[in-house]
């Protein structure tokens, strides 16, 4: 008699974790195979030698983070991506913070801008790459018809090494400065109206204003775009790929490109599992940071 | 305050900056070939036509690369958003053993950038005998970590009350999810679905390597062959696939901008 409500709770608390391991086996099945498994084979295959086509991978051991890391051409690679990812995260945090005090003041018809100027991040990337593959286009392009009437001959933008690097960061701080206005205008409309109204009766002006209260309250959303911006910028592909697919030369091979090439083209799985493991580390590092910094936050509050 | 003209003034040079390319496109889309060689530039159409769009269907077999997008958009959508939904309600109302641990596994994935798994994810997929196959677009893509906490934090904010009387009402919990929780969570429901589809529907780089011919293509995939096919000499063509590419985004978003600018500010503000 006195064990049978025990029991009928046994049974329930079984079935509950019953329930609960059917629910969540299927996601967590695909996050093991296709987001941790691949960090394992990576590891594996950077320290092998395989063209994807042989029986098995040859081991080699470290021999591919040699070759890879006293190679110019990866030394250049690297740098491009700093440069890449360096342009687009100051020019998304600039002009997206532009924007937003734009969009903040009191105007008719800035939710709409707002809206427009945020359209491009929803778009594909390869459709916005072709499209300003056109707008570039030194023949019939837009660009041409813009500079021209200044006097001016529009450069062989996607064909010129000078030119292209420069072209895709134009492209991607389109498709992006909109999705950066917006958080950055959702933080100054949760900022304290208080401080501001009383700097303002103290006489402060609007630039001192800015800078020494809206900015700092601003930064932990300065710092959340920061991260996510550098994250997505280091595995941009889409455009590059349809605008320049690493060229002219090797002048817009970014890390996320050569990833593509090695793995893809030149069938060298070693050497791709290799470069991915490089962009694993950074980017893990980048998070890391993110991690401790947010933890910091959190403890002085 | 003679501010504020300038401050109008900028707001429509904002505004053009971002619809000009658009224009841009969907002008060219519709112009007569020989309209589209014209120097200067013919801003306004003088004669709009569909040449452009049955070019580009000539040219490369659109209406199977809208199919196969479609089919994953939909697909993908539906097994992803069901996986966050389930996983969320599960460690929002179940007990589990180590439940913490679990859920920062499944958060974990986040940390993962895709880009670093395409290789192993190919040659897995490769092994499954998935390639160039529906299976191969779509199963690798259904993992769920950043909706499922965002269903989670929603199901976390839902008064305890009303899980709770549904369960005395011997309703299961594949029930309760599906009459109550769900419904009072429509908006964020909404939200994961909109993001997810648009997600979906842009993917470029798996399609590009798990695909290999063009009847396996999506529509993004499509038009990169497209334009390679073309040259770029064919501009119009170029312009009318593009178009096909990014019109449904263009309405989806039309119709559903606010969930979509809602869903990433709480995520970007929560995060």
């Amino acid at each position: 008699m006195l064990t049978k409500p025990a029991d009928g709770a046994l049974t329930r608390r079984r079935r509950e974790y019953g329930l609960f391991a059917l629910l969540v086996a299927p996601n967590l099945l695909v996050i093991a195979v296709f987001a941790y498994w691949p960090i394992l084979y990576n590891a594996f295959l950077s320290l092998t030698d395989w063209n994807m086509i042989a029986a098995r991978p040859t081991f080699v051991g470290l021999s591919n983070y040699r070759r890879t890391l006293t190679d110019p051409a990866f030394h250049q690679t690297l740098w491009i991506t700093i440069v890449f990812t360096g342009l687009i995260v100051a020019g998304s945090l600039l002009i997206g913070l532009a924007l937003a005090l734009l969009f903040n003041l009191p105007l008719k018809g800035r939710g709409v801008v707002r809206t427009i100027s945020f359209a491009p991040h929803i778009l594909s990337g390869a459709a916005v790459a072709t499209i300003w593959l056109f707008i570039f286009d030194p023949g019939y392009g837009l660009v041409r018809a813009l500079i021209e009437p200044f006097g001016s001959e529009p450069p062989d933008w996607m064909n010129n090494s000078d030119w292209a690097l420069p072209g895709l960061v134009i492209v991607y701080l389109w498709k992006n400065a909109g999705f950066t206005a917006l958080i950055y205008l959702a933080g100054l409309q949760g900022l304290p109206k208080e401080l501001d109204e009383a700097a303002a009766i103290d006489g402060a002006g609007t630039w001192t204003r800015f800078r020494a209260i809206k900015l700092p309250l601003l930064a932990p959303i300065t710092f959340f775009l920061l991260i996510t911006t550098v994250i997505g910028t280091f595995q941009a592909f889409d455009v590059i790929a349809v605008m320049t697919g690493g060229g002219p030369g090797d002048a817009t091979t970014t890390l996320s490109w050569s990833i593509y090439k090695e793995g893809f083209q030149a069938f060298n799985a070693g050497r791709a599992a290799t470069l991915s493991i490089v962009m694993f580390v950074i980017l893990l590092i980048v998070t890391t940071v993110q991690a401790r910094v947010l933890e910091r936050r959190v403890h002085y509050r | 305050m003679k501010t504020r003209p300038l401050q109008y003034v900028a707001l429509l040079g904002v505004a053009a900056i971002f619809l000009g390319p658009l224009y841009w496109l969907l002008s060219t889309a519709f112009k007569q070939p020989a309209e589209i060689y014209q120097w200067p530039p013919v801003w306004w159409p003088d004669q709009l036509t569909w040449e452009n769009f049955s070019l580009a269907w000539k040219a490369a077999p659109f209406d199977r690369f809208f199919l196969n997008s479609a089919i994953i958009t939909v697909a993908g959508t539906v097994l992803k958003v069901a996986n966050a939904v389930l996983t969320a309600y599960a460690f929002a109302y179940l007990r589990f053993p180590f439940k913490k641990v679990l859920f920062l596994l499944i958060l974990g994935a986040m940390m993962v950038p895709g880009h670093v798994t395409l290789l192993p994810n190919y040659l897995t997929v490769a092994s499954l005998g998935w390639i160039n196959t529906y299976a191969g677009l779509i199963i690798p893509g259904i993992g769920s970590a950043f909706a499922t906490f965002l269903m989670r934090q929603q199901f976390l904010t839902l008064p305890s009350e009303v899980t709770d009387a549904a369960a005395v009402d011997g309703a299961g919990h594949l029930r309760t999810l599906w009459r109550v929780v769900l419904p009072m969570s429509r908006p964020m429901l909404i939200t994961v679905v909109v993001i997810t589809a648009v997600e979906e529907w842009n993917n470029f780089v798996w399609p590009l390597i798990v695909t290999n011919t063009a009847e396996m293509r999506t529509l993004p995939v499509g038009l990169l062959i497209l334009k390679d096919e073309e040259g770029l000499a064919n501009w119009g063509t170029i312009m009318a696939g593009t178009l096909l590419v990014l019109a449904p985004m263009l309405l989806i978003f039309l119709v559903a901008q606010r969930y979509i600018v809602g869903g990433i500010t709480q995520g970007a503000l929560k995060g």
